[in-house]
């Protein structure tokens, strides 16, 4: 006595939380089914495993036809076909656009193409998460790169606005696809010991620093197509960068900022003696990572280089981290009492954000 | 030219892309009416195109605009081909033709396709002007109300009920016509729609007319229905109660006339009103001498006889026309006289009301049913539908006649259904005998002194039990005893009915879903051969029904049956039985006895173990069902505390029956009471069988209940959730040398196992009650079974079934608490984050008083009333919060735009009626359920009847998701359109939502399948009760004590 067909359909839509997550995580209906058997949900309601198989593929056909509106949130939103409560709509939304901290990892800086997508089983293999739930966060990714590409704004709002995204998701999203766009490397092994996080946080700083939109006001350019506002980097900005050279390139210049320093810092680091040693390779490491911005590949390997250059030098003198904020605010203001030096507000504008990035990427 | 139709395009949203070069649409809509045909211009390269036409004007005779749907069909425009078709909308304009209801159309509809499905939407605005008609030879009915809810709706009150009205029309079926060969699927498809839809307003045209003719203004208990006769032809038929109705009209008036026990409460039936000065002190039904003599019965039993091609089953065949009384004197036989006259001059005293004004029901009799198997042949002239007027007047008088022989004049909760296989059609009719009040049932002028002596003296509750009969000239054989309620009149020992529970029945315990199924096999046979052998069968599976209902009813430990419906399908090689009913126990019918079993080899010793062992079996379900159902018999109530029936009546009738108590000990215990017990024989494997799925049926799990009335007896603090759904489930049987034993088990598991996945599904709405659960069965194909169930499941609360006499605003306020508890999970989420500050810090202030409020009984009565509203708004400031929690959860401090604009703006959406909802973007919420009434909640009015039909077909199945996937989409299509057409009259709620048809046929080898749907209700606006209370504290007539409006929580 096989069902043909077994279906409910109620005027309110059904939605079982944990299905969905199981649904999302990408489990096969009889592997939901095992699962939600191994939660004990028989014993608790009495059911049988052949209610427990309906009830989960009815789920399922729901979702795979809830997917379709996903895709294009606010048409879940206006949509007569499903009646949803708002607060299951939002939920709805938010689980499926989440993402996996060991996928996100994975992909992030890599071009959101067809050949990243092939190379999904692999990504599957090494972190454990099912293949299919591999695929919807890819295509998340790519769907909302696509949407806000070509748009004019904050990317946050953007992203927003048309993937009725939370505040915290909408910030994830834009780290996301700000490093696809500019394809930073992340994946090298140096750079393992960071989280998403940590990219996230300094993807943040960048867009509100270093992008076109960041300058604040409205760009003077004829064609204003010609540049999107939040995703790309400031050209411009790149170019100008390699005024700072004269910092490191200047011996008198270079001395004098080291002095500068030294004088300020004398008795308020524990690694003093290591910093002074140091300070030289160090700048000449910060200010050439600046000079080269003009490439794109050298703008790929921004973090690679700052960790060689910065993080590492640092972390081989077990210098605290306290030492590093302070050495850090200490070597971008003393630029201000270079009278030589005539690129302040570069300086500010290259150094604030770098700042707060390295800050962040100092750690274990 | 009595009216002027005007329709706007205003706009349309996600339309499909027509071109895959631009994925973009130039779209374009044509409105037509009759044969007129507008056009707006072409919306180029948009998905969303808006067209903001002018008003096209459609000037036409009423009569067109009750047949004619309005069609709108939006189109993409091609220069250098055909356009190509995106999708329909079909409108109902009948709810703009009468005064109170809607007064404009307007919002988004689904654009629909037959083969796509729902394509987009489109904004329409739809207005008609209607001009006086002087024509005194008119054909249209246009002002004549419809209502499928088989009560008398509730604004209205029912002036007098002037009966039975039906009418069909025929036609040819397109699918069958010559030219279906050459046309494709969507125009075949669409030619249907549009026919089914021309024949249904013509239908309710003509029966208008009938109406207008008995001089009423509507037609409740409306129920169209449709006959795919395949090659012969297609029927529409529809039967329904002609009444002249009074609206109670302002808000002002309804609410006291709810509040107190005044006359007008009467008139507004199905209120069940939990406040017991309403029973006690109003007056109510019978008459107290009332000796129509007769006697008591079973409902049932059934002698059939056999013509060719034709049977008919006679539920009843006695000859007991009611003598007149012998203590009744004058007075009851001029009521009898009147009755009588009032009845007679119908060709067919038929209700098909299943609840009535208090006082209007006077006795039941029993069931009375008739089945008739007819061939059906080619409609040669569908002007002249005579055969099939003349085979459903045949089946009517029999039923007519069946209630005469129970002493009976009317029939009530009357119903007609077909079921068809190829050529042979199975006509069944059924309702239940009863005597009628003759107040109702025609003018005024008689009423006068009739109606003060019908009101003096009432034996409440148990009046409508009493034998209608003759006792000494039964037509059947049954047990009769004395009321054990009034102890004066006769009653039967067991009655099984058609309608819902009489409000004001005195019943103890709960009630539970009881059903019988039953399948037979069939030879495979044609024509007359076909009718012959279904004929023969038919008598035998009402019997078995009959017995298995029986059987069920005894192991509940009730003895009453109500809202029966026996549906009997009907197949290429077997025949089902499907019989729903909701089990009570009546105070005043006897207790049940138990179930006996003998065998009929006494000699061998462990077959007699066995036996034993099942008798124990049963005599423990009897005893379990009984505490679960809270059955109590009367001398044992007594001592039970929060019985679920607070009632004073009823408890001061359970003391007179204290008395008679010793008699009543011996037939408790259920074995051995000899003169009760139903002895089952189990002398072959059938009767095992039977046996053994007597115990199979597995009672809901703790905190669910069902029945198929409305409302379950015994529980009546509904709180406001509900959850329409429908389930279709479509078995495969695996073999075909199929015993009838094998097909029993599989149908019985069949519906035992869907029962079990709806309260799995369902387990969160716990503790709760599916009310009005619907079952329907077919038998599409040779080894195929399809069941489809719709029902409604209600919560209500648990923790009042105790305390049934409080207030209605503590009720409000306790449900306030039970979300507050809900929320406990955020607020420390809640208290760190910025919310928007104005509303939360007041929520939270009246939330905490509102809880504590709740645990405390009457002292804060007085206050209660701004409580429960503060309560209300409370909870819509929850849903905020509660949205916000959860993004907060993630750490974020704004909140996303979308949700704020999303929240509970999209509820309060259509309450303002002045603001029609249509270029709205926030999709309003519109409920939809079975039932005539929304807990919590008040219809205030009543928009229009809701009548659709729709096919959908697929040439592509396996990528729809196979057949589950096809018909899951379709069935969420059909509950969108529904929707939408009630949210563009401006209304929030479908009550009396039926799917009258589900048919569905598929060919998994062409990867094909097709299903035609047939869906109606009553589109409402309804309103919140306690918004509706901060209105009544406003009037200063303030006879309404908020104790008093606790009565409407629960209709």
């Amino acid at each position: 006595m096989a069902s043909e067909l077994d279906i409910f359909v109620g005027n309110t839509t059904l939605i079982d939380e944990d299905v969905y997550r199981l649904w999302l995580d990408g489990y096969s209906v009889s592997d939901a089914v095992a699962l939600r058997v191994r939660s004990g949900i028989l014993e608790q309601t009495g059911a049988t495993a052949a209610v427990l198989q309906s009830d989960t593929m009815d789920h399922y056909r729901t979702f795979q036809m809830l997917e379709r509106l996903l895709h294009a949130p606010p048409k879940l939103l206006h949509q007569l076909i499903f009646q949803i409560p708002p607060s299951r709509q939002a939920l709805l939304i938010e689980r499926y656009y989440a993402f996996d901290e060991a996928f996100v990892r994975e992909v992030l800086g890599k071009k959101l193409s067809k050949g990243t997508k092939k190379d999904l089983d692999d990504i599957s293999t090494k972190t454990g998460i099912t293949l299919k739930s591999c695929r919807r966060q890819f295509d998340n990714f790519k769907r909302v790169f696509k949407v806000v590409e070509e748009m004019r704004g904050s990317l946050v709002d953007n992203i927003q606005q048309h993937f009725l995204l939370s505040d915290r998701l909408a910030r994830d999203y834009a780290a996301i696809v700000f490093f696809a766009n500019n394809r930073f490397e992340t994946g090298k092994k140096k750079l393992q010991y960071l989280s998403f996080g940590d990219f996230a946080f300094c993807a943040e700083l960048m867009i509100q620093n270093w992008t076109l939109g960041a300058v604040g006001e409205a760009p003077t350019d004829p064609d204003p197509q010609a540049d999107d506002m939040d995703m790309d980097l400031d050209k411009e900005f790149l170019q100008d960068l390699k005024e700072l050279k004269v910092l490191v390139a200047d011996k008198d210049l270079l001395d004098l900022h080291k002095s500068l320093v030294c004088t300020a810092l004398r008795g308020k680091l524990g690694v003093f003696s290591e910093m002074e040693a140091n300070f030289k390779n160090l700048s000449r490491g910060l200010v050439n990572v600046a000079a080269k911005l003009t490439h794109n590949k050298d703008v790929r390997d921004l973090f690679v280089d700052l960790v060689e250059k910065f993080v590492e030098p640092c972390r081989s003198d077990h210098w605290p981290l306290n030492d590093v904020r302070l050495f850090l605010n200490q070597y971008s203001a003393s630029v201000h009492s270079l009278d030589g030096f005539r690129h302040q507000a570069l300086w500010d504008r290259y150094m604030g954000t770098l700042r707060g990035c390295l800050l962040r990427l100092c750690h274990d | 030219m009595p009216g002027k139709l005007k329709v706007k395009i205003v706009a349309g949203r996600h339309l499909p892309v027509m071109d895959r070069a631009s994925d973009l649409t130039d779209a374009f809509v044509e409105v037509k009416f009759g044969n007129t045909t507008f056009k707006t211009d072409v919306y180029l390269k948009s998905l969303n195109p808006q067209w903001n036409s002018e008003w096209f004007k459609f000037e036409v005779d009423d009569e067109d605009l009750q047949d004619e749907p309005l069609q709108i069909t939006v189109l993409d425009h091609d220069t250098y081909s055909a356009n190509d078709a995106i999708g329909k909308v079909y409108i109902d304009i009948d709810p703009l033709l009468y005064s109170e209801a809607a007064t404009v159309i307007s919002g988004w509809f689904p654009i629909y396709d037959t083969i796509h499905g729902i394509r987009g939407e489109i904004n329409v605005v739809v207005k008609v002007d209607l001009f006086n008609d002087l024509n005194r030879f008119r054909q249209s009915s246009c002002g004549i109300k419809f209502f499928c809810t088989t009560s008398i709706p509730k604004c209205y009150r029912a002036v007098i009920i002037h009966g039975f009205v039906e009418e069909l029309v025929v036609n040819e079926d397109p699918e069958y016509q010559w030219i279906d060969r050459i046309r494709t699927p969507r125009a075949s498809n669409e030619a249907r729609q549009r026919l089914i839809s021309l024949m249904s307003g013509e239908l309710q045209r003509k029966i208008g007319l009938k109406v207008l003719e008995m001089r009423g203004n509507a037609v409740v208990g409306y129920l169209q229905c449709f006959d795919l006769e395949g090659e012969s032809g297609l029927v529409v038929r529809a039967i329904g109660t002609a009444c002249t109705l009074d609206k109670l009209s302002s808000p002002a008036a309804f609410l006291p006339a709810c509040n107190s026990p005044s006359k007008e409460m009467k008139e507004i039936p199905f209120n069940e009103d939990p406040n017991p000065n309403t029973h006690s002190s109003g007056p109510s039904t019978p008459l107290k001498n009332q000796t129509y003599s007769f006697s008591p019965s079973k409902s049932y039993s059934r002698q059939s006889s056999s013509s060719d091609t034709d049977l008919s089953l006679t539920p009843k065949t006695g000859m007991g026309s009611g003598s007149a009384g012998k203590e009744g004197g004058p007075f009851k036989a001029l009521l009898r006289q009147q009755t009588q006259s009032a009845l007679e001059q119908r060709e067919f005293p038929f209700f098909t009301l299943t609840a009535f004004p208090p006082g209007f029901l006077v006795h039941v009799g029993g069931v009375v049913s008739a089945r008739s198997v007819k061939l059906l042949d080619r409609i040669h002239n569908p002007d002249e539908p005579e055969t099939r007027d003349a085979w459903w007047a045949e089946i009517r008088q029999e039923i007519k006649s069946h209630a005469k022989a129970l002493g009976c004049h009317a029939v009530v909760g009357y119903s007609e259904s077909t079921s068809i296989c190829e050529e042979v059609c199975i006509l069944s009719a059924s309702g239940t005998a009863a005597v009628l009040n003759p107040r109702f049932l025609q003018d005024g002028t008689v009423e006068g002194c009739l109606e003060q002596r019908l009101e003096e003296n009432l034996p409440a509750g148990c009046g409508f039990c009493h034998i209608p009969y003759d006792e000494l000239n039964m037509p059947f054989p049954a047990h009769l005893t004395y009321c054990y309620n009034c102890r004066k009149q006769k009653v039967p020992d067991v009655l099984f009915t058609t309608i819902d529970l009489p409000m004001d029945a005195a019943v103890i315990g709960k009630g539970c879903l009881i059903q019988a199924r039953l399948c037979r096999l069939k030879k495979k046979a044609q024509a007359e051969a076909n009718a012959t052998a279904i004929s023969n069968l038919l008598p035998f599976m009402e019997y078995e029904v009959h017995t298995q209902l029986m059987n069920k009813l005894k192991l509940k430990g009730m003895n009453a049956l109500f809202g029966l419906r026996i549906q009997i399908s009907v197949g290429e090689n077997m025949l089902m039985g499907l019989a729903s009913a909701t089990g009570v126990y009546l105070a005043a019918l006897p207790t049940p006895g138990g179930i006996q079993i003998a065998g009929k080899t006494p000699n061998d010793g462990s077959y007699e173990q066995h036996i034993s062992h099942m008798q124990k079996k049963i005599n423990d379900t009897i005893a379990k069902n009984k505490e679960l159902y809270e059955i109590n018999p009367p001398e044992i109530c007594e001592e039970i505390i929060g019985s679920p029936i607070p009632e004073p009546r009823q408890r001061s009738r359970l003391l007179r029956s204290q008395s008679e108590s010793s008699d009543e000990v011996t037939e408790l215990d259920l074995s051995h009471g000899k003169k009760d017990a139903f002895v089952l024989e189990i002398d072959d494997t059938d009767a095992m069988e039977d046996v053994h799925s007597l115990l199979t049926d597995v009672p809901p799990p703790s905190g669910f209940y069902s029945c198929n009335t409305e409302i379950m007896p015994g529980i009546n603090n509904w709180t406001s959730e509900i959850q329409m759904f429908t389930s279709v489930r479509v078995i495969r049987l695996s073999s075909l040398n199929l015993t009838n034993q094998a097909l029993n088990k599989n149908f019985n598991d069949l519906c035992e196992n869907l029962l079990k996945s709806l309260y799995f599904k369902l387990r969160s709405m716990i503790p709760c009650c599916l009310c009005h659960v619907n079952f329907t069965v077919s038998l599409p194909e040779d080894e195929l079974i399809q069941v489809t169930v719709t029902a409604v499941a209600i919560t209500f609360d648990k923790n009042q079934a105790l305390q049934t006499t409080k207030t209605h605003a503590e009720k409000s306020l306790q449900r306030a608490s039970t979300d507050n508890e809900e929320l406990l999970q955020f607020p420390l989420e809640l208290c760190s984050d910025s919310l928007p500050s104005h509303p939360f810090p007041p929520a939270k202030e009246h939330l905490e008083s509102a809880s504590s409020n709740s645990g405390i009984p009457a002292a804060q009565r007085a206050t209660s009333v701004d409580y429960s509203s503060f309560a209300d708004r409370c909870s819509s400031w929850i849903e905020l919060i509660k949205l916000k929690a959860q993004t907060i959860r993630r750490g974020s401090i704004k909140t996303t735009v979308t949700v704020e604009k999303a929240s509970p703006v999209g509820e309060g959406n259509f309450r303002n009626r002045s603001s029609p909802p249509c270029a709205n973007s926030t999709v309003g919420v519109v409920k939809m359920t079975p039932l005539s009434f929304i807990p919590g909640a008040k219809i205030t009015k009543y928009l229009g009847i809701i009548n659709m039909f729709f096919i959908r077909e697929t040439t592509s199945l396996r990528e729809e998701g196979g057949v589950s996937g096809f018909l899951h989409a379709f069935i969420a299509e059909v509950f969108a359109m529904v929707r939408a057409h009630v949210a563009a009259l401006g209304g929030n709620a479908v009550v009396s939502y039926i799917m009258k048809q589900c048919v569905f046929m598929e060919n998994p080898n062409k990867n094909q399948a097709q299903c035609l749907i047939n869906v109606s209700g009553d589109a409402v606006v309804f309103v919140r009760e306690s918004e509706l209370e901060v209105v009544s504290t406003q009037q200063p007539a303030a006879t309404c004590q908020p104790s008093c409006t606790g009565g409407e929580v629960t209709t």
